[in-house]
């Protein structure tokens, strides 16, 4: 089996949310990176495990400067074999898709496993992309997934359950939870990947049409009242009267 | 010109997000100065409910029991090019995420998912927002396609209620082309309102101590008639279902209330529930963080507190 797994960068999630240029782009002062977690804790164990089933390679997609090495080197620590890196700004969801559908046309990969959504801007597209611009099937949010001879069952996640779908081919999926566990990689693979391929690859032409134009942060509560514990009929009269939540 | 939105149905009948759907697209049509046109797949029974959005008509695409999502967005995408549509609406749910993607390539359009806001044309651009950074920004992006797609999470706007008109419904002229993918089970639990979409949500944490001490937040969510959730650590040891966790790595949710119990309001915790309209939070230490980002708190023994306000709701609701 050949999977490819695309792994975005994110801020760390205790990171300092600001902005900068007019709330026109956001600040990087001070930010942490790591692995978006869905990539990590769940698309990338998971593509591992089935290749260690069934033997085959796990090569990592990551599109991004030079300067993300190190969050592609953390996946290779948690065992991916190589990675590949298309050397440009992932500018919006629909060109990261772009870019990595265009690297796996000629590469026939039996799956593609991104994770469900990135934690910054928290798009859940680019799965959906993928598979639209190859023409193969995109299962959303899958929490569940056992592969036999070219057959793959998906349990993905729908809103008050789950739907278990069967599928021979080529497929692209997102990653939930459930789907693994995560993995921490010892310090010999810490070593050893530093050993691994990472082929950088030019971006291919693409016209990004969303873009964020402005930022702000949500507005503060109005500061918590406290009620006393003896006293829930003033809470629910409240949530009544002056919340009207109920 | 038109808006489309897709109506999502659940054994032929629609959920509760098309309403907040079709009240979108209707009215952003106004803004947009065009009509808005319901899409539907296969048979539902009560679509002229929607008309107390405003919405006057609905495309209805014959279902096809071959097809799948990507044969289902390929016959979507034929009928908003048929209906000259400039703007579609999903919902920011799993068969809008599934579809909207093959949507949006086959039309060439740009798309925002998750946004929570109607659109602006003031800039003499088409702009939305959403939330980012799992609901610790609000971001406006600009989308400079002919057409344009989004999708919309749940919970962002109430629909107002006008009075109800006809509803015309066409049979659409595509029909969905047998797919790859066999569905072979659908595993749903009844009876309560999922996660996503609840407008009432009892949460709890680790200051539950333990999975059999879950019965007061159960019930409790009983008498309020609102879903559960629990922090990630919970989900985490097995003390409570993946599906339960919110936050930053788990479901995003914006109910009208979120009520926390023994949950301290880590950073990670607080990204995802931060966008509920009241937050009442529950936990015996005065310094838990989750108190500053409360509407009400009560700094007690979730023990002895839940029981209580459950009575308190009891009497409520009897009187
Ligand atoms: C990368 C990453 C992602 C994460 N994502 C998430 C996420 O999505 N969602 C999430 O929830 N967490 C997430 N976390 C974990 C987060 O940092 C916290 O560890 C977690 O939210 C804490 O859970 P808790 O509040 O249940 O437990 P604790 O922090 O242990 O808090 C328990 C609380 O219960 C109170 N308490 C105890 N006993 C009682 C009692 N009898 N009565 C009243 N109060 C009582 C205590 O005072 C305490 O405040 C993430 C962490 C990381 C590193």
């Amino acid at each position: 089996m050949k999977i490819l797994v695309c792994v975005s960068k994110t801020p760390e999630t205790t990171a300092k949310i600001a902005f900068k240029n007019n709330d026109s782009e956001f600040s990087e002062d001070g930010v942490q990176y790591i692995m978006n977690p869905y990539d990590e804790w769940y698309a990338l164990v998971r593509a591992l495990e089935l290749v260690e089933e069934q033997g085959g390679e796990v090569v990592l997609a990551h599109v991004g400067p030079a300067t993300n090495d190190s969050i592609i080197r953390k996946g290779l620590a948690v065992g991916a074999h190589r990675a590949v890196r298309i050397d440009a700004d992932p500018s919006s969801s629909e060109f990261v898709a772009n870019q990595i559908a265009n690297h796996a046309q000629g590469e026939n990969y039996d799956m593609i496993i991104c994770g469900k959504e990135t934690i910054d801007y928290n798009g859940a597209v680019v799965g959906g992309f993928i598979g639209a611009q190859l023409g193969v099937p995109y299962f959303s949010f899958v929490s569940e997934l056992t592969s036999t001879a070219g057959t793959h069952t998906v349990t993905r996640d729908i809103e008050g359950g789950v739907e278990v779908s069967e599928v021979s081919g080529n497929i692209v999926l997102s990653a939930a939870k459930g789907l693994a566990e995560q993995r921490i990689p010892k310090m010999k693979d810490i070593m050893m990947s530093k050993r691994k391929q990472i082929e950088v690859i030019s971006p291919a032409d693409f016209h990004t049409t969303a873009k964020v134009v402005k930022y702000e942060l949500p507005s503060a509560k109005g500061g918590v009242k406290m009620i006393d514990a003896e006293n829930m009929d003033e809470l629910v009269r409240m949530l009544h009267e002056e919340a009207k939540v109920i | 010109m038109s808006v489309l939105v897709y109506i999502e149905t659940s054994n032929s009948k629609i959920r509760k997000v098309s309403y907040e759907l079709a009240y979108y697209g209707v009215q952003a049509g106004k803004t947009l100065d065009m009509g808005c046109v319901g899409i539907v797949v296969g048979d539902c029974e009560d679509l002229d409910k929607l008309t107390s959005c405003g919405l006057s008509k609905v495309v209805k695409i014959a279902s096809n029991s071959n097809g799948d999502n990507g044969t289902i967005a390929d016959a979507i995408a034929e009928v908003a090019k048929n209906h000259s549509a400039s703007l579609l609406v999903f919902g920011h749910s799993s068969i809008g995420k599934s579809l909207m993607p093959r949507v949006a390539f086959q039309l060439n359009a740009g798309s925002v998912t998750g946004i929570n806001s109607l659109p602006s044309i003031d800039s003499g651009q088409f702009q939305v927002s959403k939330g980012v950074f799992s609901g610790k920004a609000i971001a406006t992006y600009e989308i400079s396609t002919p057409i344009k797609v989004v999708t919309l999470m749940g919970n962002s706007l109430k629909p107002s209620l006008v009075d109800e008109s006809e509803l015309v419904i066409e049979e659409a002229a595509v029909s969905i082309a047998d797919g790859s993918v066999t569905i072979k089970e659908t595993k749903k639990e009844e009876g309560t309102v999922p996660l996503p979409e609840a407008e009432l949500v009892v949460s709890a944490g680790r200051g539950m101590k333990g999975p059999e001490n879950w019965g007061i937040i159960e019930e409790l969510a009983t008498v309020l008639g609102a879903t559960t959730a629990c922090s990630r650590p919970v989900a985490d040891i097995g003390w409570r279902p993946h599906h339960e966790h919110v936050g930053q790595t788990g479901v995003a949710i914006r109910p009208n209330l979120y009520i926390a119990a023994g949950i301290s309001g880590a950073i990670q915790h607080l990204a995802g529930v931060n966008n509920s309209k009241t937050i009442v939070v529950i936990n015996k230490d005065p310094e838990a963080p989750f108190f500053k980002a409360a509407d009400y708190g009560i700094c007690a023994d979730l023990f002895d507190v839940v029981p209580r306000l459950t009575e308190s709701l009891k009497k409520f609701k009897a009187s």
